[in-house]
């Protein structure tokens, strides 16, 4: 176990080095940014649905949050350093206090996506009407529909004036993506990431074998809080405003496709998932044949009829049907790969 | 007094929309366990069969009534036979595709009507309740929606067809060995689920600017409706929607109607943190 | 239904027109006008036309000679109606392409996030929407009307019609809707009437019965409604519905500027008071001209509106200044636009305000009937007040903000 994860990482650092090395020179590394950005975001999903077996309708809360945490916090603060880290502390004790409410009051499948669907829409509504003068934090005016723009972007810690943007921004935000999938690796292997996968397969059995339940899937609800709200404050960096169409039920929505596109259960399929489709949307916008609602739709029903495992699944199967049977076969990840069923 | 009468209209009023929009997704989800995204989307094309039908010379009441549940169900049959039928039991997937579906049907609606579309007026004339004028059209959807559950009713409870399709739910293999084919009961399951949003679609359209985007306002409160109201399906939608209705209602009057949609929210956060099955895993168990 | 499908034809005329342009022989390379609009999602009901009055626009230009003896070339984008996409087509525009001019941007949080990456790029930036004022940024111009321009021409024309000296505001709860708001209550007091009421509605609320209840508890002489978007649609439709048309008259600073008139019945609509810079009944030579050029090219001209005419003014502007300046050089560009430059749209003259950035143009006071809006006066010549009390880039070229007019 502790040689196959020493060399997962490895294999990890080699594949995103080259990866880094790569992908700007096909695609813009503007363009690039936000495609890691949102891959974090798919992993945020990916882990708690994925792994700790939880669907969340609000992931777009998190993100939302932490992309207005950081906005406010650079108006006042005039510096990024502390924003940065408050955009991960605040969604994370959100989603903390949720998760509780939650899982302390034994909530389950369906019904806990309502809870976080309608907490997404409240803040929604909430900072959607926020257009009046006197709706304040600090100095930073929260402006409702048209958003925030305008404020600080990230900068060298302690030097207000050395900005960090444009590719270096890029391979700043790439770096942290792999950090962060390491992170979520690490926690997977460790005894509270298995512990989770039990709860995901069998709640009653794990809570009998003395297990807390609740207080479990409340500390891996809040790290993937945390993780959405990093995004949240990377992408509020990345686009220099941030609206409240951050927080829609339509961005909570591509959230959720984007793991059962990339594959459920995996951690590289959401990040796959996300950069893939939101690439995918990219490209479709410079066309103006068909209307572009019309077939991300169709892309999304054909996909569900004839890949229903996800995309990662789906390669991986194709790889080792191929070429790579014996030598892939061994690695635990595959083992992971089954699907879960909920509901 | 007048106010307190057109606070009273407009409580039923709410509760009565309510009840609409969430049946068909409460028939959809109540016996199949299908959560059908595309909801508001089968109720917006319901609106725009209901507006073709009036401006090609069909009598506004047909139009509403018949043929767009009519014209909405014939939708929804074609989509299940060729993208449902395949998930049955694969309640993430359904939720994929039924969004997918939503997508497609508002692009598809974009090219054939465009943007603007002509609205039908209300057929019902408003009237006078002291110094007040208040909405006629009101009474008529709180009509419909009184039909419509004693529809409900009389269906599931009273009828042989209600009865197999309660008993397939249950047990489809059960069903299936009596001799009768589960595949057929979802088909026409998801037909009547379709066509109650058509209905709904088509009833709300005097009221609304009718877009291809209209959908999106809907699923959000009728899916917290139907999954507050818990397992049973008839008590269960009554019972969140009355509750919804009379506390958005109240806050709405007392503040703003902003308030009044978060004080919706907020009820269902609450209602589901006390009653985390919904409404009808506590109070009316068994009942329908 | 058969308008439907001449609309249908339309859209797919026009998808294939532009390949099919003559390749006149033009000089050197051609120039390059980046696009960015939401023609689909929900706010493609703005973004559409607006696409086709670039391009109609541009396609007249390349058929009249081209700038300075080069094509234009189009780069339009589809942002989808997502914000996220105009940062990344921002970007695309000025970086990947290196277009020499940007049109476009819709919603008001659309324009905030391209306009510095323009400024930072030094590509010119023309926002051709109506919106709340305030921006002053020597990088970009504005042609459409601002709040106090529509505003101070409405107010006293409304009031007028009213039986009484009572206002009720029921506006649109962003940014827009509240500095209108604002305007609104100031013009009242300015005309000797009292405001009774204000309330503000995201753009999401579409139940307005609690409401009609609360304006009628108010008795208010006049109604005026600055809301936006379908969901607001219903108030007027519920307006109508509870037999309140005809009661009290209402008047609008937003209504038909999607073509909202033809969505409302003429027994919901007719009445409604507005002003703005364009209707389609405007009787000018310029304007059926455009209106006929616009039918041949996408099969009908129903879908003009407001925003779109002031795109295709806005591209039009933009070609005789740069035909003027000689050059694509931004600051030439810059300098011939503030040389008091105007050109005759069908909306009219519209003249550059040197000192905003802003523009000079006509407001047209109207009434819908029958589906259309029917002119009733032309205020000709209108400054953009609100924004000249706040920018003046004259004096400080360097200027970077978006103001919030203080009233």
């Amino acid at each position: 176990m502790h040689r196959s994860a020493k060399q997962e990482t490895l294999t990890t650092l080699t594949v995103a080095a080259g990866l880094i090395w790569l992908m700007p020179m096909l695609i813009g590394t503007y363009t690039l940014t936000v495609l890691v950005i949102y891959g974090m975001l798919g992993l945020s999903l990916g882990l708690i649905w994925g792994f700790g077996g939880i669907l969340c309708f609000g992931q777009a809360a998190f993100f939302g949050l932490g992309a207005y945490t950081y906005a406010i916090a650079a108006i006042n603060i005039g510096e990024s350093t502390l924003p940065m880290l408050l955009a991960v502390l605040v969604p994370a004790g959100f989603a903390l206090l949720l998760g509780a409410m939650m899982f302390y009051g034994r909530l389950t499948d369906v019904y806990l996506g309502v809870i976080t669907l309608v907490v997404t829409l409240i803040l929604f509504k909430f900072i959607n009407s926020t257009a009046a003068p006197h709706y304040k934090i600090g100095s930073a005016r929260l402006g409702g529909f048209n958003g925030i723009p305008g404020f600080q972007t990230l900068n060298v810690p302690g030097d207000p004036d050395a900005y960090i943007w444009g590719d270096a921004y890029f391979y700043l935000c790439a770096l942290t993506l792999v950090l962060v999938y390491l992170l979520v690796s690490w926690l997977l292997r460790s005894s509270f990431g298995r512990v989770a996968l039990g709860i995901r397969e069998n709640e009653t059995r794990m809570s009998l074998m003395g297990y807390d339940v609740a207080a479990r899937k409340t500390v891996l609800f809040a790290i993937g809080g945390g993780i959405a709200g990093l995004a949240g404050a990377l992408f509020a960096n990345w686009g220099e405003i941030v609206t409240p169409g951050l927080f829609s039920l339509g961005q909570s929505a591509e959230i959720i496709i984007w793991c059962i596109v990339g594959g459920l259960g995996t951690r590289f399929g959401p990040v796959l998932g996300a950069a893939g489709l939101a690439y995918m949307k990219f490209l479709l916008g410079q066309q103006s044949l068909v209307d572009n609602t019309l077939i991300t739709g169709l892309i999304l029903v054909l996909f569900v009829l004839f890949l229903p495992k996800g995309l990662l699944p789906a390669l991986t199967q194709l790889w080792r049907a191929s070429i790579g049977r014996s030598r892939f076969g061994r690695k635990p990840q595959n083992r992971r790969m089954r699907r879960s069923n909920h509901g | 007094m007048d106010l307190s009468f057109v606070i009273l209209i407009e409580m039923l009023y709410a509760v009565a929309t309510l009840v609409l929009i969430s049946a068909g997704l409460a028939v959809v989800f109540g016996m199949m366990k299908v959560i059908n995204l595309a909801h508001g989307e089968f109720m917006m094309l319901g609106g725009y069969a209901t507006i073709t039908a009036t401006s090609l010379g069909v009598n506004v009441f047909v139009a509403m009534l018949v043929i767009a549940p009519l014209i909405v169900g014939l939708i929804g049959l074609v989509v299940e036979r060729l993208v449902i039928r395949h998930l049955y039991g694969r309640l993430v997937d359904t939720m994929l595709a039924t969004w997918g579906l939503s997508l497609f049907f508002i692009g598809a609606a974009t090219m054939i009507f465009g943007n603007t579309t002509t609205g039908i007026s209300t057929p019902i004339p408003g009237f006078a309740v002291g110094a007040y004028q208040i909405n006629g059209y009101n009474f008529f959807i709180i009509l419909v929606a009184i039909a419509l559950v004693l529809a409900l009713l009389a269906v599931l409870k009273g009828s042989r067809a209600g009865l197999i399709a309660r008993g397939a739910m249950q047990r489809s293999d059960m069903a299936a060995a009596l001799g009768y084919s589960p595949d057929r009961i979802y088909m026409a399951t998801f037909f009547c689920g379709s066509a109650l949003s058509g209905l709904a679609g088509a009833v709300l359209a005097p009221l609304v600017g009718l877009v291809p985007t209209s959908g999106g306002a809907y699923i959000a409160k009728s899916f917290i409706t139907v999954i507050a109201g818990g397992p049973a399906l008839i008590a269960g939608l009554i019972s969140s929607a009355t509750s919804f209705g009379i506390v958005s209602q109240i806050f709405t009057f007392a503040v703003s109607p902003v308030m009044g949609e978060v004080a919706l929210l907020v009820a269902a956060v609450i209602l589901l943190r006390l009653m985390p099955q919904g409404i009808t895993s506590r109070f009316f168990k068994g009942k329908l | 239904m058969s308008l439907n499908r001449r609309n249908f034809l339309g859209a797919a005329a026009a998808l294939t027109a532009s390949p099919l342009l003559p390749r006149a022989a033009f000089a050197a390379d051609s120039i390059k006008l980046g696009a960015i609009h939401d023609t689909s999602g929900i706010f493609d009901a703005y973004g559409k036309p607006m696409d086709q009055a670039v391009r109609l626009a541009v396609q007249e230009i390349n058929a009249a000679g081209g700038i300075l003896g080069r094509e234009v070339e189009v780069f339009a984008y589809d942002t989808q109606s997502d914000m996220a996409l105009y940062s990344q087509y921002g970007q695309q525009l000025t970086r990947q392409d290196r277009v020499d001019v940007v049109h476009g941007g819709i919603l008001s949080a659309s324009r905030e996030a391209i306009r510095q990456t323009m400024r930072k790029t030094k590509t010119p930036y023309f926002y051709n929407v109506l919106y709340e004022g305030g921006v002053c940024d020597r990088n970009i111009f504005i042609n459409g009307v601002t709040p106090a321009q529509q505003v101070e021409a409405l107010v006293p024309y409304a009031m007028g019609k009213a039986a009484g000296k009572k206002v009720y505001i029921l506006a649109a709860d962003y940014n827009y809707g509240q500095i209108t708001a604002r305007w609104i209550q100031k013009f009242v007091a300015d005309n000797g009437g009292e405001v009774v009421g204000t309330d503000f509605f995201p753009l999401d609320v579409s139940d307005f019965g609690s409401t009609l209840a609360k304006i009628q508890g108010a008795a208010p002489d006049l109604v005026i409604a600055p809301l936006v978007g379908g969901a607001h649609l219903s108030f007027f439709r519920q307006w109508a519905a509870a037999g309140m048309k005809g009661k009290i008259p209402l008047a609008s600073t937003t209504l038909g500027v999607g073509n909202e008139q033809k969505v409302l019945t003429a027994e919901e609509g007719d009445g409604i008071m507005v002003a703005y810079n364009y209707s389609q009944e405007l009787d000018t030579p310029a304007n059926t001209a455009f209106k006929a050029a616009w039918a041949k090219a996408y099969g009908s001209s129903d879908n003009i509106h407001e925003t779109a005419v002031s795109t295709y003014q806005g591209v039009k502007t933009w070609a005789k200044a740069v035909d003027m300046a000689g050059s694509l050089d931004r600051d030439a560009l810059i300098a011939a636009m503030e040389s008091g430059i105007s050109i005759d749209g069908p909306s009219g003259k519209i003249t550059v305000d040197a000192k905003t950035h802003h523009a000079v143009l006509d407001v047209h006071l109207m009434e819908f009937k029958g589906q259309k809006m029917q002119v009733i006066e032309t205020l000709p010549q209108r400054q953009p007040i609100d924004t000249q009390a706040v920018c003046d880039l004259g004096t400080n070229p360097n200027d970077n903000t978006q103001y919030e007019i203080q009233i």
